[in-house]
């Protein structure tokens, strides 16, 4: 009845009617009912007040590019485990999510404050690696961020969005992915999205071969996601 | 040390295991070129046991240099802003002085001098004969030296105010948004600014003489160097500097209290001023 995940926190009651699998979801993501809607979850730790089912949190894909991916049914080519890198990881939303089901995962993100609220997402999962740094300049992280990657998630609001997954390509393994969404709004307010988006792919073909391209409407307003393999 | 060439070695290199504030050094500060398979590389070197240990070590030091590195940089990322604008105003201003001086002198030792910066840059390449020439091709070379690091100087602004203040930044450029920090004394103090007061930041004498009876209040302080101020016609330019410095005064809110970056405060702004300007349009077609 309450949306109050504090409340529902001790009521698994559908527990097994409400799950269904979905072939491009990663295991651990399920479409669960929570709280009286159908929603994507992952099992952790509680990050931002999200409904919550047991163990099984909420995934809100108004509020996450790559929760509208997996809502959109594009195939992100992640799976359950995969050692990521996620860059833009921000204030810890997504990340939180994907450090749920993912294995090792290394979070890149360069305003302090924000980090500040992804270290409290980090704290309590071990497998989570936050990290204060310019995902523009990989070389001041590759001392850290492990090589032969699964997946590069990406969700950075700077200029030169696709420069920053062309210069991140070196950790990928040849057949890792890359998982990106590009905002219109953070290249050039003016132009027209899809004219943006197409420079932006032009760009991303100097070192990925593209897989998949799809705007996130309606859960996120002129923004393109991407799915990528290193050439 | 360990004869690994530097730009191929990993974080734990040489590094005890129990050091965290050593670890967190070496992460905060290390680089190398290309990632490599840290996780094997640090059980091989014996830092690790296995792969589990090796993450283990890895969450425990990130975590550490990344709380160290974000409580160092808010302490002073906007105090070093506000150094940085008055020392690249400083600059520009004395470059140009300089270079107005070394023109007017250069210009009575050679032919076609121009004036300016590009000017001086231009008397610093010739090879002086005399002197006196000697003296104004060095006075030259000093002006655009100024120039020079006033360029750097901003390329820091720009570099460093996405950090500090994301929000702010993005609507108002890095500089404009360095310019209000520092006018209000860190973004702390901007964050708790009236919106009123954030409009006339940077027009304080014209404030103070409409406050003492004779001139009209003003309409906008620096904000006037936004183009949504700048370029918006006389009549609604009160208008759009009300809004600017309404969304302005938002968004250093948003970077001070949370610093995500939030779209909406920039679309509602946009929106806001395509309406104040349609205004102008509507005039002009009641005009046909």
């Amino acid at each position: 009845m309450s949306d109050d995940p504090s409340v529902s926190d001790d009521a698994p009651t559908n527990d097994d009617t409400s799950t269904s699998t979905d072939p491009v979801l990663p295991a651990g993501v399920e479409r669960r009912t929570i709280a009286g809607t159908e929603t994507l979850a992952t099992r952790g730790e509680p990050v931002y007040g999200e409904p919550t089912d047991g163990d099984w949190r909420a995934w809100n894909a108004s509020r996450s590019k790559l929760g509208a991916m997996f809502e959109l049914g594009m195939e992100t080519g992640l799976a359950g485990g995969d050692r990521v890198l996620y860059l833009g990881a921000a204030a810890g939303t997504t990340v939180s999510h994907v450090a749920d089901f993912a294995g090792p995962t290394y979070a890149v993100e360069f305003a302090p404050r924000p980090t500040r609220d992804l270290l409290a997402v980090a704290e309590p999962r071990d497998r989570l690696f936050p990290l204060l740094k310019d995902a523009r300049s990989p070389e001041t992280y590759a001392h850290v961020v492990e090589s032969d990657l699964d997946a590069i998630v990406q969700d950075v609001a700077t200029r030169g969005q696709a420069d920053v997954a062309v210069r991140n390509a070196r950790f990928l393994a040849d057949d890792g992915r890359l998982v990106a969404a590009i905002k219109a709004r953070s290249e050039d307010v003016t132009a027209d999205p899809e004219a943006v988006f197409d420079r932006a792919v032009d760009r991303l073909d100097d070192a990925y071969e593209v897989l998949e391209r799809r705007r996130l409407e309606p859960y996120h307003d002129d923004h393109l996601a991407v799915v990528a393999t290193p050439r | 040390m360990s004869g690994q060439r530097p730009e191929h070695t990993g974080w734990f290199t040489d590094l005890d295991p129990d050091d965290l504030d050593g670890a967190a050094t070496a992460i905060t500060e290390g680089r190398s070129d290309q990632p490599r398979k840290w996780p094997e590389q640090a059980v091989q070197a014996g830092f690790a046991t296995d792969e589990a240990d090796y993450y283990d070590a890895v969450h425990e030091a990130t975590v550490h240099a990344t709380r160290e590195a974000v409580r160092a940089r808010e302490a002073s990322d906007d105090q070093q802003l506000q150094h940085a604008i008055k020392a690249m105003d400083d600059c520009e201003r004395t470059a140009n002085e300089l270079a107005e001086r070394a023109a007017e002198w250069a210009g009575s030792l050679f032919a076609d001098v121009d004036a300016g910066i590009e000017g001086a840059r231009e008397v610093a390449t010739r090879e002086p004969e005399t002197e006196a020439e000697g003296r104004a091709v060095s006075l030259a070379d000093r002006a655009v030296d100024l120039a020079d690091e006033a360029a750097a100087i901003r390329g820091f602004i720009e570099r460093t105010a996405p950090s500090v203040a994301p929000n702010l930044a993005a609507m108002a450029g890095p500089v404009l948004a360095t310019r209000l920090i520092a006018l209000a004394g860190g973004l702390e103090s901007l964050a708790k600014k009236p919106s009123g007061t954030v409009q006339v930041l940077g027009a304080e004498d014209a404030l103070f003489a409409h406050l003492e009876g004779h001139a009209p209040s003003p309409k906008h302080g620096i904000i006037f160097t936004h183009e949504y101020v700048r370029e918006t016609r006389l009549e609604d330019r009160g208008s759009a500097a009300r809004a600017v410095a309404g969304k302005l005064t938002i968004a250093a809110r948003i970077d001070h209290y949370s610093g995500d970056l939030r779209e909406e405060v920039h679309e509602d702004l946009h929106d806001r001023i395509a309406t104040i300007r349609a205004r102008a349009d509507a005039d002009e077609e009641d005009d046909r």
